[in-house]
């Protein structure tokens, strides 16, 4: 199926609400704020070249030439996982569609019945009972979606993410379902190089220093210290960071739900999703199923996207008579035509199926940007009958939502 | 009334959406709720609808089980730092796949005679299960109005 529009195709990323950066054409998805992740790669590939360039000779010679072998190994499994953990979506839940989100606010609105002027409607929470604890999800407003349970709002990115742990700076992305375990790789396979490299220092220096004496091998070898004060603070950093996480994992939770300290204490919900048993545990986490993604990043944007995928792909000539017909005689022009026709649309000028899918190209675009703005719009977007949408100001639960942003 | 989805698309127009949201008891694998939706009372037939949901929570429990095949697959994986996922399908993409095709088929066979039309989940984030309820351009001007009266009931 081919675009029907003048313009070149437009892939999905370049229409996902949130704060990401994308390259190689949708293929890498990673924070805006990339700093601190150049600043890991420089420091783990400065240390290990200066490693191979300086100690390696040695001790290939003198030792074994594993050692430089087995180095090089754990090398590229720390790079392939820091890689992966920073380029792969950690689990953005896409936002609601304007019709979902009408649902939602419709089944809120019935559920709180009417609330007396003046007074604020009561803050908007889903209680669910998972494995016999009660859990409440929260309403995203930014999303306009309940939250899953686990699933938290990064700030920093702007989206929703399921299981959320945190956002890592050092990453340059958010940690979630899809890539913590690449996270948890990447901490424990860096601890073992940077012991690895800091007891090979220590060897290297040792041997010289048996052969030739401490001073001269300090004299030797000035290339040494800098990149071993680096392992050495890296160590303790990054061998803590992996305890931590094993202790997480062992336990099933979060380190968002740590911090807020959503199962500790005698009077709160014990751990729904925790096995009770440490090895269930590790398991679920680590050797769990590869979740895919849900965002489509590189699908086309397609025309019509009130039109399932699975009803497009049956009528393929749909698409084609578009081409032909329509093609030609309408290049893409900005309207206003609402996608559902309704009361307010005059009988000769309510769009088809087919002619919806043009304007509806261009509807769509801009409505993903309104979210960005702080204040939401009071007016619904579709017409009619539907209660305005609520904004942050008018809940109860507005400083709780300002702090969990801030998170 | 609707012979086929092409018949559909030239002479249906959209009248109301209904979203069957996610069911969380059994914690944060994939389930959708099975409650029939007041809306679809007067279109589609209880058990036909229950099948089809019932149908997709099995595919869906397939895909995230836990079990031999999913920690060979993992293990086997990290011992390649997952540089294997770039050539090889994972079991739940495998299975995914097969949930679009039986959407696909149930849109042909049951719903779309129906005027009705099931959206992949995976196209609205794994959150709900959208139906699309289509009325006959012909009959009496029931548009998106209908939609209030209905928002009530379908929790």
């Amino acid at each position: 199926m081919s675009a029907v529009m003048m313009t070149r195709k437009v892939r999905k990323w370049e229409k996902l609400p949130g704060k990401n950066t994308f390259c190689c054409d949708g293929r890498v998805m990673m924070a805006r704020q990339k700093g601190v992740f150049y600043l890991t790669l420089f420091l783990i590939v400065g240390t290990c070249s200066l490693f191979f360039a300086f100690e390696c000779p040695y001790l290939a010679i003198h030792l074994s030439p594993a050692i430089p072998v087995f180095a090089i190994l754990l090398f590229f499994f720390v790079m392939a996982m820091l890689l992966r953990t920073s380029f792969s979506d950690p689990g953005v839940l896409p936002r609601a569609l304007p019709e979902e989100a009408t649902f939602i606010e419709m089944e809120i609105e019935a559920t709180n019945g009417n609330v007396p002027a003046g007074q604020r409607p009561p803050p908007r929470i889903r209680n669910v009972q998972i494995n016999g604890q009660i859990v409440k999800l929260k309403y995203c407003y930014t999303c306009k979606i309940f939250r899953p349970p686990r699933a938290s709002h990064c700030s920093i990115c702007d989206n929703c993410v399921d299981r959320f742990d945190h956002h890592c700076p050092w990453v340059g992305n958010c940690v979630g379902k899809r890539n913590y375990r690449y996270f948890y790789l990447f901490t424990l396979s860096l601890s073992l190089l940077t012991i690895y490299i800091f007891t090979f220092n220590i060897v290297h220096v040792v041997m010289r220093s048996v052969n030739s004496g401490f001073v001269k091998t300090l004299q030797d070898t000035p290339g040494t210290y800098p990149f071993m004060l680096v392992c050495f603070f890296t160590l303790w950093s990054v061998v803590g960071l992996t305890g931590f996480h094993t202790y997480l994992i062992s336990l099933n939770q979060t380190t968002n739900e740590d911090i807020k300290g959503s199962w500790s204490g005698k009077n709160r919900v014990q751990n729904p999703y925790s096995h009770k048993n440490i090895i269930n545990n590790c398991c679920e986490v680590l050797c769990g199923p590869a979740y895919p993604s849900v965002l489509d990043r590189r699908g086309l944007m397609r025309d019509d996207l009130s039109v399932p995928t699975s009803a497009l792909s049956i009528v393929p000539g749909l698409c084609l008579q578009l081409e032909s017909s329509y093609g030609a005689m309408f290049p893409l022009q900005k309207t206003t035509a609402p996608l559902i026709p309704n009361e307010h649309t005059p009988d000769d000028a309510k769009p088809s199926m087919a002619d919806s899918a043009i304007a509806h190209a261009e509807k769509r675009s801009p409505s993903p940007r309104e979210e960005k703005l702080p204040t939401l719009p009071k007016s619904s977007p579709t017409p009619t009958k539907v209660p305005p949408l609520a904004s942050p100001e008018t809940d109860a639960e507005a400083s709780i939502i300002a702090k969990d942003k801030a998170l | 009334r609707f012979h086929n989805l092409q018949e559909l698309r030239h002479s249906a127009s959209l009248a109301n959406k209904v979203f069957l949201q996610r069911d969380y008891s059994d914690g944060t694998t994939c389930r959708f709720q099975t409650k029939f939706p007041s809306e679809l009372e007067s279109r589609i037939e209880r058990p036909l609808f229950e099948d089809t949901v019932k149908r997709l929570n099995i595919y869906y429990a397939e895909a995230e089980k836990m079990g031999g095949q999913s920690y060979l697959e993992g293990c086997l994986a990290c011992a390649t730092a997952y540089l294997i996922f770039l050539c090889m399908e994972t079991r739940y993409e495998k299975v995914l796949k097969k949930i679009g095709r039986y959407i696909q088929e149930q849109n042909e066979k049951i719903y779309a005679p129906r005027g009705l039309l099931i959206t992949d989940p995976i196209e609205r984030g794994m959150r709900v299960i959208e139906i699309s309820i289509y009325e006959d351009r012909g009959s009496s001007g029931s548009c998106s109005g209908s939609s209030s009266t209905s928002g009530s009931s379908a929790r």
